[in-house]
């Protein structure tokens, strides 16, 4: 027989002032297995916790029974207590006689009577207790970010600030991401390469960083704090540890018709490139589809004037595999395509350009040297409008339904730097709202308007059309209830902007959950925004959602401390209260894996000897390091096979039935 | 009907004889020929194996074992069958590499008591030529008009395509599928009282025999609930009428989004229970609340209780009318 | 109907997910907000937890009224559970009512750990509408009765 000890605080009288204390105590004497029952004032002080422990000690005690306030308060304290007697900490329930009890009732008799209940509902569940144990797994002592923008490069630099080995993989040939092509940045009109660079070249330098740029994550396996991963570095045709980024190659490629990615399109780069002057690593990358000798084995002039000898045509894709505890997502963003808003010209008009466009256009190192000229014919723009929330906030299924947050800010930066420049030049902005939360933001856009007269017009674009060389604006002015017809020189389009491409792929395969407009989904919206609900994997940047640099960077050091959280330990001690499958009993159906948030849920083809016969059977099997214990599995399963450890079925029908008797 | 009948017979002799696979799963008929059910048939036996107006059963069930044996198995599949045969190869219950699926046309089965109902004893066979079903008795032969004697299930046919084959042994005709929540919809319709009084009635008439739960193709834990002690629901008769609904409302539950409505379960009942009309209530409210949802028909897609949406409805609106 | 002596007074399940709906019961309590004391209160990690089982079980053994109080939509702890119970919870309580049992017997609420009032206002609520059905006689032993 189980031997159980119960124990009933007064909590000074907030417990003893509405339920008889001493009534308690009578009642649950009484009660079958219980052979220790004492009341005291304080249980959490000291001298109450060892009255546990002397407890566990003398009466030999399976189980203990503390009618307390919430377990939310000190179920800790008191399974430490257990602990140090010898006891399993899981063999102490709390039943909760202050919070869901004397707090609320008035009535001495009707409180002592449902802490009563309250009593014998604990020890109905501490009977079928089991000894639970938290498994423990080593972890690795590196992180692994995804992605190397800025919150990519921010995560990394601040983890191996910390001492800690991190990979970058970057996609592209060079990191950097957004930021590099940015020009200014609000709300200081900073230049974006003057703050960015240092910081790529920190990345470079640090002795902890490896960066594996024009590179993809091919395939994830394993959980928290053993992460396993598969690394493309795709073929640069280029030795990288002997490329020197001369550029002599650059200057001789006869292929030079490929647009450059880097300039939006704008204007065309070689076949040979490295994307930008900053880039980092700087090394040349052949692009296949445009170079004459992979295409068709004429030419190699590259090869013939490098003097470093980097060339390798014959270079293919390696695959590393790479160990980690962490990885920070930071995949970014791209503005959507455009190709659905015909009505503001974009396919059809040179004229009409994107943001991002914009911000090459008037960049100093861009494909006008930052003269603003217009793309269709290099005249300089007299009347430039810029239009809002283009497919942000819509409702139609070629717009987003979220605010892109960043693009009121950009606009007003854009407008403002225009004027400045530009002084005899006329800037409208058309706005649904202009959004400006955030420190000095809305004094910037003030500025803007009051100071450099930029025209702010709320009201939406109808058309944008090409005519006589000019760009009609058809649009309504909603406070004055106009219709306006603008003849424009250049029509830019804040475009909304979208997760990388690549997300859903690399969600599918940390198995991090995303929400329908493939953003990655925070563990908690509010308290754990940094962290995706998958144990080990942190999010940094716009991949979580629409955020300017300031806020990307917090988030990217909010990440990092994360990660550092997690690589300072050696072992990562699990929670025991996790899902159990019963193997004799499961079907291998599947159906508690389609409810698992964090993929914990895995099947196996397993010999059973079933009545001397060998069988075999799939059966589920649950990673203890990844499951979190919130049951959804339980209930999916159909034959009872799937159980909860701490919560199981057994102990909470006890827990029914001692309540309804 | 008796071309199909014959061809049935015939392709499982070829495909026993030819080796193509080591078993046949298929019908036989009993001592009476009304009375039919499901057997497996080798080389041996081959020459029982019966397709009549009778054969109603669904054979999917069979494959659990069945298809766990050394050579592959053949299984008769009505159209109806295929979507319980699709549901245990999605829950991986059923090895598909090892089974050869024929498909057979249906055009319905044949309720035997609804036969006597009308009066006709000392049946001895029944042929069907799809307007009438002449019966042949002791007494003579009588005619009975063939929708009259339908199964209760065919009564709800979902239609008559295969959802998987890898051979056809007659046509698919273009059915429409019929309506199958006209008795749901009534039961609605009435007050809590009278719904109350109904399945009071029904449900204690369950003398818990359990066949609605070892027919049914989706009721096939390697070890149920209701034979477990550690479910604590665990029973092998009624002991109040309570234990009536929980051990159905328990089963419709676990067959919830799972159930093709393949009507076995009322079809087997010894004591009439409309069984069918409980899962029939999942089935429509699942299709109401989250969207029609067929199992059986995509075995990619999760179930209703398997998957969300974050605007779904809140369990107090569950009887806002639609 | 309403034959029940003064005496008699509900019982009533509720199950409390862990980190939302438990903590705003602690809260109700640390405000020092009344509900009656037919409640009583079973923890589980999560609204997802509730296995339809344990509901069926407490009738069973003769509660008049259960009740889940989860996490608001949105605000799961585990980002999914209280959709998975919705959904459950939904067709289970339908399914109840359709085989007649009263529809205020059963109820899902959502209650946040900063609710504390809505708690209590819950409960209060929940167990005036059970008090006024009266026993939960359909889901009794009936076959002995009659």
């Amino acid at each position: 027989m189980k031997k159980i000890g119960v124990f009933v605080c007064w909590c000074g009288t907030n417990i003893a002032a509405t339920v008889d204390v001493k009534a308690v105590v009578d009642a649950i004497k009484r009660e079958p297995n219980v052979v220790f029952c004492e009341d005291y004032q304080y249980m959490c002080s000291e001298i109450g916790q060892n009255k546990i422990i002397n407890a566990i000690k003398d009466c030999k005690l399976d189980g203990v029974v503390m009618c307390t306030c919430s377990p939310r308060m000190h179920e800790a304290t008191f399974r430490k207590a257990a602990e140090k007697a010898g006891l399993n900490p899981y063999l102490v329930e709390v039943a909760n006689i202050r919070e869901q009890c004397s707090w609320i009732h008035k009535d001495i008799k009707e409180a002592t009577e449902k802490a009563i209940v309250l009593a014998r509902t604990a020890i109905a569940k501490v009977l079928l207790n089991a000894p639970l144990y938290a498994g423990e797994t080593p972890v690795i002592k590196r992180a692994l970010v995804i992605g190397g923008g800025i919150a990519g490069i921010q995560s990394a630099l601040d983890i191996a600030d910390a001492g800690f080995e991190v990979d970058i993989v970057e996609k592209k040939p060079s990191i950097g991401g957004k930021m590099s092509q940015l020009d200014k940045t609000f709300p200081t009109l900073d230049c974006s390469a003057c703050i960015l660079t240092p910081k790529m070249v920190d990345v470079s330098a640090s002795d902890k960083i490896n960066i594996f740029a024009y590179s993809e994550v091919e395939e994830v396996k394993g959980f928290v704090g053993n992460f396993h991963a598969k690394i493309r570095k795709k073929a640069r045709y280029v030795d990288t540890t002997k490329c020197t980024g001369c550029k002599a190659c650059m200057e001789k490629c006869p292929s030079r018709k490929t647009p450059n990615e880097f300039n939006q399109g704008l204007n065309n780069r070689t076949a040979i490139y490295i994307p930008f002057a900053q880039a980092v690593p700087n090394v040349a990358t052949i692009d296949p589809e445009a170079c004459l000798k992979l295409k068709t084995d004429k030419c190699g002039l590259c090869s013939k004037i490098c003097s470093a000898g980097a060339i390798d045509y014959e270079q293919k894709d390696e695959i590393v595999e790479r160990e980690y505890g962490a990885i920070v997502v930071a995949t970014g963003y791209n503005v959507i395509n455009l190709d659905h808003f015909n009505e503001l010209g974009y396919s059809d008009c040179k004229d009409v350009i994107t943001s991002l466009e914009f911000e090459r256009l008037t960049n100093a190192a861009g494909p006008t040297a930052g003269h603003l000229v217009c793309p269709s014919d290099g005249r300089e723009p007299k009347t430039i409008v810029f239009v809002q929330c283009v497919g942000s906030r819509g409702l139609r299924p070629c717009d987003k339904p979220y605010c892109s947050k960043i693009c009121c800010m950009y606009t007003a930066k854009h407008a403002m730097l225009l004027r400045e420049k530009h002084p005899e030049t006329d800037v409208y902005v058309f706005y649904i709202d202009v959004r400006t939360p955030g420190k000095n933001y809305d004094e910037f856009y003030r500025r803007a308007v009051e100071q450099y007269g930029v025209h702010y017009i709320k009201g939406q674009v109808g058309k944008v059309v090409e005519k006589d060389g000019h760009l009609e604006v058809q649009a309504s002015d909603l406070l004055t209830n106009e219709q306006l017809h603008i003849n424009a020189d250049l029509v830019v389009l804040a475009a909304a902007i979208q997760p990388d491409d690549t997300a859903r792929k690399i969600g599918t395969m940390l198995t991090a959950s995303m929400d329908t407009n493939d953003f990655f989904t925070e563990a908690h919206a509010k308290l754990r925004p940094v962290e995706s609900p998958t144990a080990g994997i942190f999010l940094s940047g716009v991949c979580q959602g629409p955020k300017d640099i300031p806020e990307t960077v917090a988030q990217a050091g909010a990440a990092a401390v994360k990660v550092i959280g997690l690589l300072s330990k050696d072992k990562l001690k699990g929670n025991p209260c996790v899902a159990i499958p019963n193997e004799n009993m499961c079907n291998g159906c599947s159906l508690c894996a389609t409810v698992c948030p964090y993929g914990a849920i895995t099947y196996v083809d397993k010999e059973f000897r079933v009545m001397g016969k060998t069988v075999v059977r799939r059966v589920s099997q649950v990673n203890e390091a990844i499951c979190q214990g919130c049951g959804a599995c339980t209930v999916a399963c159909m034959s009872g096979a799937m159980d909860l450890k701490g919560f199981d079925n057994k102990s909470i029908m006890a827990e029914v039935e001692a309540i309804c008797k | 009907m008796q071309g199909i009948e014959k061809a049935a017979k015939q392709r499982a002799e070829e495909l026993l004889n030819s080796g193509e696979v080591a078993r046949v799963i298929g019908w036989k008929e009993g001592d009476f020929s009304y009375d039919v059910s499901p057997a497996t048939f080798t080389k041996e036996n081959v020459q029982d194996f019966a397709y009549t107006p009778f054969c109603g059963a669904n054979l999917s069930k069979y494959l659990i074992e069945e298809s766990k044996k050394e050579g592959k198995t053949a299984v008769f599949l009505k159209p109806c069958d295929t979507y319980s045969f699709n549901q245990l190869c999605k829950e991986h219950r059923i090895n598909r590499d090892n089974i050869y699926v024929v498909g057979i046309e249906c055009d319905g089965k044949i309720d035997v008591d609804k036969i006597r109902v009308r009066g006709v004893d000392g049946i001895l066979s029944a042929s069907d030529d799809g307007e009438n079903v002449a019966v042949n008795t002791l007494y003579g032969e009588k005619t009975l008009k063939r929708e009259d004697l339908l199964l209760e299930k065919c009564r709800a046919c979902k239609g008559k395509k295969h959802m998987v084959s890898d051979e056809l042994i007659g046509e698919e005709k273009d059915d429409a599928p019929r309506p199958r929540f006209t008795m749901v919809e009534k039961l609605e319709n009435m007050t809590e009282e009278e719904r109350f009084a109904f399945w009071k009635k029904e449900l204690s008439k369950c003398i818990r025999c359990n066949a609605c739960r070892n027919v049914c193709p989706a009721c096939s834990c390697v070890n149920c609930v209701f034979d477990n002690p550690a479910s604590n629901i665990a029973s092998k008769a009624n002991a109040d009428s309570f234990e009536e609904k929980l051990y159905h409302i328990i089963r419709a539950w676990h067959v919830a989004g799972r159930c093709t409505d393949c009507g076995e379960c009322s079809r087997v009942c010894p004591q009439g229970i409309p069984l069918h009309l409980i899962n029939r209530k999942f089935i429509k409210d699942m299709n109401g609340f989250y969207g029609e949802y067929q199992a059986g028909v995509n075995i990619e897609v999760n179930a209703p209780l398997n998957s969300y949406d974050v605007s779904d409805r809140e369990p107090k609106d569950f009887d806002s009318k639609e | 109907m309403q034959v029940e002596n003064k005496e008699w007074k509900p019982k009533i399940v509720a199950f409390c997910c862990n980190w939302c709906s438990y903590a705003g019961a602690d809260l109700a309590g640390s405000s020092r907000l009344s509900y009656p004391a037919e409640v009583k209160i079973i923890r589980i990690p999560c609204s997802c937890r509730l296995n339809p089982t344990f509901i069926l079980k407490a009738f069973q053994r003769g509660a008049d009224g259960v009740i889940l109080c989860g996490c608001h939509p949105g605000d799961c702890h585990y980002t999914s559970g209280n959709y998975f119970a919705r959904r459950r919870m939904t067709t289970l309580f339908s399914m109840l009512n359709y085989l007649g049992i009263e529809k205020g017997r059963t109820r899902v609420e959502w209650v946040s750990a900063a609710e504390g009032a809505r708690f209590s206002q819950v409960m209060n609520d929940f167990v005036k509408s059970i008090t006024e059905l009266g026993e939960n006689r359909k889901l009794e032993d009936l076959r002995c009765k009659e």
